[in-house]
């Protein structure tokens, strides 16, 4: 009896809510489906050349996102709408995306050089560079915190968002169209790039086969720096349609939770699957915010998203696309 | 000048010494067979001179080039090319993919790649017929081809293949030996590691045989394959 109400005081289900927000909570949720898949392509590339799970990529995303308001504040922009001219704007927003991605593929870089390559010299067991990475992630946010402190960054507004059209009764705003082009767009570039390019090929060769693709010629050191470089790229691009969507979120700790969720994405997908990053992304992106309508608060998201997760760890864990090799499959 | 010359090589894994100092001499255009039982360390010497394994003493010299210390990752553009044990295909590559990882360390030269895949689809017509099928799908005797094809497409001086019968039904395995013999008169030099005693004594120019990790005999392939030591312990069963 006692468990019942005190159940139901805290689970109770909003289907009208929920049914008359679905567009609305589908189209918001590839949004932010849009940014986890970018994020999660960096999980998944590291996963795919080095069979490790890089935990340290979440402050690798969120070192991008203090650039990008570094950049923008200092480039003017502030709380309300700038009054610039669209040109300008997207002038200024490029160097920001730029910045982004630079200081992350340099903080992944780092991450590499410090934490893992010593370790694989020495030839150290797994867990080992399990437990390095969770420390360095630690090391970077704490870094933040004694930098920045424990407060949010003053957020900054990009530029006025605006209703663009409507979609089965649900408004599609210019933001969302922004992430969610670029952000496939982007991916569709990397896929390519994984398929066509010698780059590409090199990474491939060391997902498969280390061993035989030294035979080749591949400098597996080099790929391995390449491959952070890229994934750590794409998490800086990440950073600016996050800042973009949560202005308000660009804290020392802020990478966490949407790492775990990037890394959720992957898993879903198939980790060490290009495409697989992409689909995962926007399913979980989609799941959360039902979950948030259905639950009736935007606190469930970060909920329904790990019981995802543990959901695939057991029932599918080489997700919906499969990394049945374990590789990297363009 | 040999063109492949291993002096005194140790090789040891971790405290554990598997190459107890051996010396290999490959003359340019030979084939020359490497002969042993399991754990021998037939593979841990292929591997130390395809520099995927640091030794801990002694030396390799290529075409007069101390290559001891070289990089791995550098050595097949210099002209060794290892097959090695097991094959390493990349599964999720297709046969062409596959044969363009042969060539990756070239210069990008479209006409002598098309001339060198045409020459592999001309040893290998089951490559061809393949060429969209993923690696990792292909048979035991298919992924055979498909390694040597692969190391074909590096143009290498001297082909390593780490026991390239192993585990092929006999008509395959007579077909790759078939091949590496061609290969060689096509002027390629070859360093072939077999339990396959018969086939690989028969084909051999000079053969060695080594024991726990050091070469207790050499000679040509005739005067092994009629040494009655030899015989008994390789060349009983088949
Ligand atoms: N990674 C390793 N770590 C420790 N010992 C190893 C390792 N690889 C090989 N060895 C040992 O070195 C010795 C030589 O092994 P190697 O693989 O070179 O033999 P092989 O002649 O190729 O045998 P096979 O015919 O079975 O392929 C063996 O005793 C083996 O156990
Ligand atoms: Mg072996």
């Amino acid at each position: 009896m006692l468990h019942a109400l005190v159940a139901e005081s805290w689970l109770t289900f909003h289907w009208s809510d929920f049914l008359s927000n679905f567009w609305n909570a589908t189209f918001d949720g590839l949004t932010f489906g849009a940014i986890y898949a970018l994020v999660a392509l960096g999980y998944t590339l590291v996963y795919g050349v080095l069979n490790l799970i890089n935990f340290a990529h979440s402050e690798v995303f969120i070192a991008g996102a203090y650039a990008v308001i570094f950049t923008l504040s200092g480039l003017g922009f502030g709380p309300s709408p700038p009054t610039l001219s669209p040109i300008a704007i997207i002038g200024d927003l490029l160097v920001a995306l730029l910045a982004g991605a630079l200081t992350s593929a340099i903080v992944a870089l780092l991450v590499e050089r410090i934490a893992y390559k010593p370790l694989r010299a020495r030839n150290a067991p797994r867990l080992v560079f399990l437990i390095t990475a969770i420390g360095m992630s630690f090391v970077i946010q704490y870094a933040f915190f004694l930098w920045r402190g424990a407060v949010a960054e003053p957020s900054v507004t990009m530029y006025q968002d605006k209703a663009i059209f409507i979609v089965f009764g649900s408004t599609i705003y210019l933001s969302q169209l922004i992430i969610v082009g670029a952000a496939v767009l982007m991916m569709v570039g990397i896929d390519q790039l994984i398929r066509r390019t010698r780059i590409g090929r090199g990474i491939r060769a060391v997902a498969q086969d280390p061993d035989t693709a030294t035979l080749m010629g591949v400098n597996r050191e080099r790929i391995i720096m390449t491959t952070f470089v890229i994934g750590g790229a794409l998490a800086g691009a990440a950073a600016l349609f996050y800042v973009m969507k949560v202005p308000q979120g660009v804290i020392y700790n802020g990478g966490f939770i949407l790492g775990i969720k990037a890394f959720t994405a992957a898993v879903l997908g198939g980790i060490g699957n290009i495409r697989g990053a992409l689909l995962g992304g926007l399913l979980l992106g989609m799941i959360g915010n039902y979950g948030a309508y259905l639950l009736g608060d935007a606190q469930w998201i970060d909920v329904v998203s790990f019981i995802v997760l543990v959901l695939v760890l057991m029932v599918r864990p080489d997700g919906i696309l499969g990394s049945n090799l374990g590789k990297v499959r363009a | 000048m040999a063109l492949l010359e291993i002096n005194d090589l140790t090789v040891h894994y971790g405290r554990i010494q598997a190459l107890h100092g051996i010396s290999i001499t490959v003359e340019e255009g030979e084939i020359v067979s490497l002969i042993g039982a399991n754990g021998a360390g037939k593979t841990t010497t292929m591997r130390a001179i395809a520099g995927l394994l640091g030794s801990s003493g002694g030396s390799i010299t290529f075409e007069g080039n101390d290559i001891t210390k070289m990089k791995g990752h550098t050595r097949v553009a210099h002209g060794i090319s290892l097959t090695p044990e097991g094959r390493g295909i990349f599964p999720a590559m297709t046969v062409v993919e596959n044969l363009d990882m042969g060539a990756y360390a070239r210069k990008k030269d479209p006409k002598a790649y098309a001339e060198d895949l045409e020459r592999v689809f001309g040893l290998f017509p089951r490559l061809k017929e393949r060429a969209k099928q993923l690696g990792g799908t292909m048979s035991g005797g298919e992924q055979q081809m498909l390694a040597i094809g692969r190391a074909l497409m590096a143009r290498p001086r001297v082909l390593l293949l780490d026991e390239p019968s192993m585990g092929l039904a006999p008509q395959f395995i007579r077909q790759i030996f078939a091949i590496i013999e061609e290969v060689n008169k096509q002027g390629t030099t070859v360093l072939l590691v077999e339990q396959n005693a018969n086939q690989a004594l028969k084909r051999a120019d000079r053969a060695y045989i080594l024991e726990t990790g050091a070469i207790t005999r050499e000679g040509t392939g005739a005067e092994l394959a009629a040494d009655p030591a030899v015989k008994a312990a390789y060349l009983g069963a088949d």
